[in-house]
């Protein structure tokens, strides 16, 4: 026992490799649920009961979980976008620069999240601003699924009539969570490279909201759609073409185990570099750090900033013709499992570098910790935005810089470690 | 021979080439439009126009066409030199050229008889269309290839190289110290580490670098700033030959599309787009062969990489069009390749009825794949991929298909690499050879593809930076060297080839700059 006593002693639910090896090689101790753990990887439904009034539990000061309590203000379709809206109002009332709109009303900075509406709550709104343009094209996602189920297209206000009849019902309908519905606007002109069509799927690590410290993994990567894309309406039943996901597409005749359809950033780096050149794609990559720091900023407030918790989310963007990012979702249990063999060792390591942050040194934590890891064990890890760092530095800088947003500092050329600091702006 | 005369003839040459030209008719234009300007007077018109076309640039255009030129063609030998000359002048070179030649064609032959597969056939209407709708996606297409094969394979290509034997050479010396060990067995010069220093000087330590001073740790101040700041104006000027002379310290990402198009003297011509959708019709007319065998190589090739595969309907569309493109037959001239010829079914012989099977002459595409991928990161659209790629291949590709004793040929690249390493690791040389792993035979497929496939992308493009800097692929050699020398540790623990394979099985980490710096420049010889 004695022996036993100084490792951290891990449990999970979730039976990855790339997690349990990470575990055995820190020498850590597997344990059971009932027993004193000191490390929980946990899938969401555990988180649920772990705080739930009835089934909860209170955590002592040297047990670490990978999700914060209520994550689900950022992860839930609805919630995020809910969360967002009411961010950019707030700015608006404090008279904020960065709640600027422009001539057509649209917000110049905060403008990332496609037009979104919740169904059926907000049906009628929809309606209207479908009318605006009658030849848009509309996704259907449900709010509590992941890995692209149940999501479908529609380009007709005909093709959800029952969406439209449970909002007219007067009685109570009771919605559980499963039969709620986001519609947004879909990107129909989305970059396409060599004729087809990708989102970007990068690793954010948030060890406090409050203050906001928060890391991007350098090695993010574009998942490729295996069929090429066309706008056309009588492909929009061809889940292939529009839906990325990696669970979508492993099932299209086209998939290649070997690559996986995936290319790593710094290959979409180069390529926009080489093609369309280095200011604008410099822009881009700004431009997405920036979209993620404000998502982040939006949930903050009532995010349960539990000292016990970390999260790593998936960041799902999609970039338009015009160079513009867009922020599709965010996923709390991002995939473990790996398509290839070079993305089992990019999960590995993702696994690796989370873990050499959230649980310093690799022993038992505690979690009073000030949550400040020294710069050596980053890994691919970069600081995204430390909230403590950016206002001891004074906060009327971050308003000054971000209208003056300039691109190519240093600090954003993210995949070599010259800086640790991603951000031009604070 | 006098160097006059062979300036003289220079110059015959270029002018015949470029009359006719749509240079030449653009010139003429702009000449004739200058006529109207108040600046252009009678009395001195020749002058007045003259200097009308050098300062609206057209002279830098002349200038540019006149340098290209130079590079691609080499200069006549002689004026009483036979063509074939200039082709290869090296009799058995040509001999053997043409005996691999034969044999690739009795292959294809057979692979048509075999499946009763004519070499090339009208296309019905309906299958036309059908192309036609799919022209951007040919990759989703999942044709039944099992039954063609490559007509051959790297490895078969260098067991050719390895049989070359020169008749006139007596070797009949001793073994010795001096004794070459490697696979080349021809007496080709090849350059030394002093040469190759002073033909790469702009590699040496302290001239900066892309590739090396543009790394994080280095503030933009010292080199690339600058270095930018000076590209850009290479390409205001719109100058050829500064452009090459630029490109050896490597591109700037953002401005590397234009320098390449620059230096190949590629520019966005409305006649040139017409001539790749005349050649997009002719692949939709007609059905060749040689399609199904590039379709079978991007499958195995470039649908599995990890860069590439998202450009693989770029490939299909480059790649058919290249074989349409009877034009690039001029390069045969200075090649000491011979297209094959194809005879009318009944006509066998008779020259009226000869036609280049097929168009452009070229039959084996598996080394060409993964050379046109890279290009897919610098054009998106075809048009100007496609004209990138054939220029690329008539001045630096096509002499890694071919038996020459061009210092950029494949057999001189391969005798470079060998000689390199034998004279500076000769030790790791001994050991490789002992143990069954001769050099050659790793680093083969690495240098006939170009590295394309092997090195990251950016690292591929810096180096064909330094190809088009200085106009000639023996870097290829001296990399495949350096390779060598920065493994060199590990492989002198291997015991077997396959292990030795293990080892340089993976390149893709490698930084290519500092790699040929240290080798060049940094080692003791």
């Amino acid at each position: 026992w004695r022996i036993m006593a100084g490792k951290v002693k891990w449990v999970t639910d979730i039976e990855k490799s790339v997690l349990i090896n990470n575990f055995e090689k820190r020498g850590w101790i597997q344990v059971a649920e009932n027993e004193d753990w000191n490390f929980y990887w946990m899938s969401v439904q555990t988180i649920r009961n772990v705080f739930s009034v009835e089934t909860g539990y209170r955590l002592s000061d040297d047990q670490i979980v990978n999700h914060f309590p209520n994550h689900y203000e950022l992860t839930r379709k609805d919630l995020m976008v809910k969360n967002i809206k009411r961010y950019r109002k707030e700015l608006e009332k404090e008279g904020s620069p960065l709640a600027e709109k422009d001539e057509n009303g649209k917000y110049i900075y905060l403008d990332f999240v496609p037009v979104t509406f919740m169904l059926p709550a907000d049906y009628n709104l929809f309606v209207e601003e479908f009318r605006k343009n009658p030849s848009s094209t509309w996704i259907m996602k449900p709010c509590g699924k992941a890995q692209g189920k149940g999501i479908f297209l529609i380009n007709k206000l005909s093709q959800i009539k029952k969406w439209s009849r449970d909002s007219k019902t007067s009685s109570f309908v009771s919605q559980s969570s499963k039969e709620a519905y986001v519609i947004s606007l879909y990107i129909n002109n989305p970059l396409l490279i060599g004729g087809k069509k990708f989102d970007l799927r990068l690793y954010v690590l948030v060890s406090t909201y409050r203050p906001l410290r928060c890391y991007m993994y350098k090695l993010g990567f574009c998942r490729f759609c295996t069929v090429k894309y066309t706008p056309s309406t009588s492909e929009l039943d061809n889940m292939f073409v529009h839906l990325t996901n990696v669970a979508i597409q492993k099932h299209g005749d086209d998939y290649n185990h070997i690559h996986g359809g995936k290319w790593t950033v710094s290959n979409l780096r180069l390529y926009l570099e080489s093609t369309r050149g280095k200011e604008v794609t410099n822009k881009l990559f700004d431009e997405i750090h920036w979209i993620i720091v404000q998502s982040l900023k939006a949930v903050a407030p009532v995010m349960n900033n539990d000292k016990h918790c970390f999260e790593c989310y998936g960041y799902d963007i999609i970039i338009d013709d015009k160079l513009k990012p867009w922020l599709i979702e965010v996923n709390a249990s991002p995939s473990l499992t790996s398509s290839t063999a070079n993305d089992r060792i990019l999960k590995y390591n993702l696994i690796n570098d989370t873990l050499n942050i959230a649980v310093p040194n690799g022993e038992i934590p505690d979690c009073k910790w000030n949550k400040s890891p020294p710069k050596e064990v980053l890994g691919n890890y970069e600081v995204l935005y430390d909230e403590e760092m950016a206002q001891s530095d004074g906060h009327d800088r971050e308003l000054r810089s971000r209208s003056g947003q300039s691109t190519g500092v240093k600090g954003n050329r993210g995949r070599d470690s010259g800086k640790p600091v991603l951000t031009t702006w604070k | 021979l006098e160097p006059d005369s062979g300036l003289s003839l220079t110059i015959a040459r270029i002018v015949q080439r470029l009359q006719g030209s749509s240079l030449h008719s653009q010139l003429e234009r702009q000449a004739r439009v200058s006529l109207h300007k108040p600046e252009i007077k009678l009395e001195s018109l020749k002058e007045d126009i003259k200097d009308f076309l050098k300062t609206s640039g057209w002279e830098k255009k002349l200038q540019n066409a006149v340098y290209s030129e130079l590079n691609v063609f080499p200069s006549p030998c002689h004026p009483a030199a036979p063509p074939e000359h200039m082709k290869e002048p090296l009799a058995y070179m040509r001999k053997a050229q043409g005996s691999w030649e034969k044999r690739i064609l009795k292959s294809l032959n057979s692979m048509c008889t075999e499946l009763s597969i004519p070499l090339a056939q009208k296309r019905p209407v309906n299958e036309q269309k059908e192309l036609l709708n799919k022209w951007n996606e040919m990759g989703t297409d999942e044709p039944d290839l099992s039954l063609f094969r490559p007509v051959y394979a790297p490895k078969d290509f260098l067991e050719v190289l390895m049989n070359l034997r020169n008749p006139n050479y007596d070797s009949g010396e001793q073994p010795s110290f001096r004794t070459h060990l490697g696979l080349i067995q021809v007496p080709l010069k090849v350059k030394d580490i002093p040469e190759l220093k002073e033909d790469f000087s702009e590699l040496g330590l302290t001239t900066g670098q892309l590739g090396i001073d543009d790394s994080a740790q280095v503030p933009p101040e010292f080199f690339e700033n600058e270095h930018v700041r000076v590209g850009q104006k290479v390409l205001a000027e719109q100058d050829s030959a500064a452009a090459q002379q630029y490109v050896r310290q490597g591109c700037p990402t953002a401005l590397r599309a234009d320098l390449w198009a620059l230096i190949l003297n590629i520019s966005n011509q409305p006649e040139d787009i017409l001539y790749y959708e005349q050649l997009k019709s002719n692949v939709i007319q007609h059905d060749l062969l040689v399609d199904s065998l590039i379709y079978k190589d991007v499958k195995l090739t470039a649908s599995n990489d990890d860069y590439y595969f998202v450009f693989e309907d770029y490939l299909y569309q480059v790649l058919l069009c290249f074989s349409r493109d009877t034009s690039v037959l001029e390069h045969f001239t200075y090649s000491s390749a011979t297209p094959p010829k194809s005879y009318i079914r009944g006509k066998l012989g008779m020259e009226e009825y000869a036609v280049f099977y097929p168009p452009n002459g070229k039959i084996n595409y598996n080394s060409f794949i993964l050379p046109v991928a890279p290009l897919c990161f610098l054009y998106h659209e075809p048009p100007k991929l496609y004209q990138i790629f054939r220029e690329m291949y008539v001045r630096f590709f096509f002499r890694l298909h071919s038996i020459s004793s061009h210092p950029s040929g494949i057999v001189s690249l391969c005798l470079l690499f060998e000689t390199l390493l034998q004279t500076h690791l000769p030790q790791l040389f001994y050991h490789l050879r002992e143990i069954g792993a001769q050099p050659l035979r790793i680093s083969f497929k690495w240098m006939v593809r170009a590295f394309s496939g092997y090195l990251a992308t950016d690292q591929l493009l810096l180096l064909w930076d330094r190809i088009l800097g200085y106009n000639s692929l023996e870097i290829l050699a001296v990399l495949a060297a350096a390779v060598f020398a920065f493994r060199a540790v590990n492989l002198m623990e291997v015991t077997s080839l396959a292990a030795a394979e293990a080892v340089l099985a993976d390149l893709s980490t490698l930084k290519v700059m500092p790699l040929l710096q240290i080798f060049l420049f940094a080692t003791v010889t």
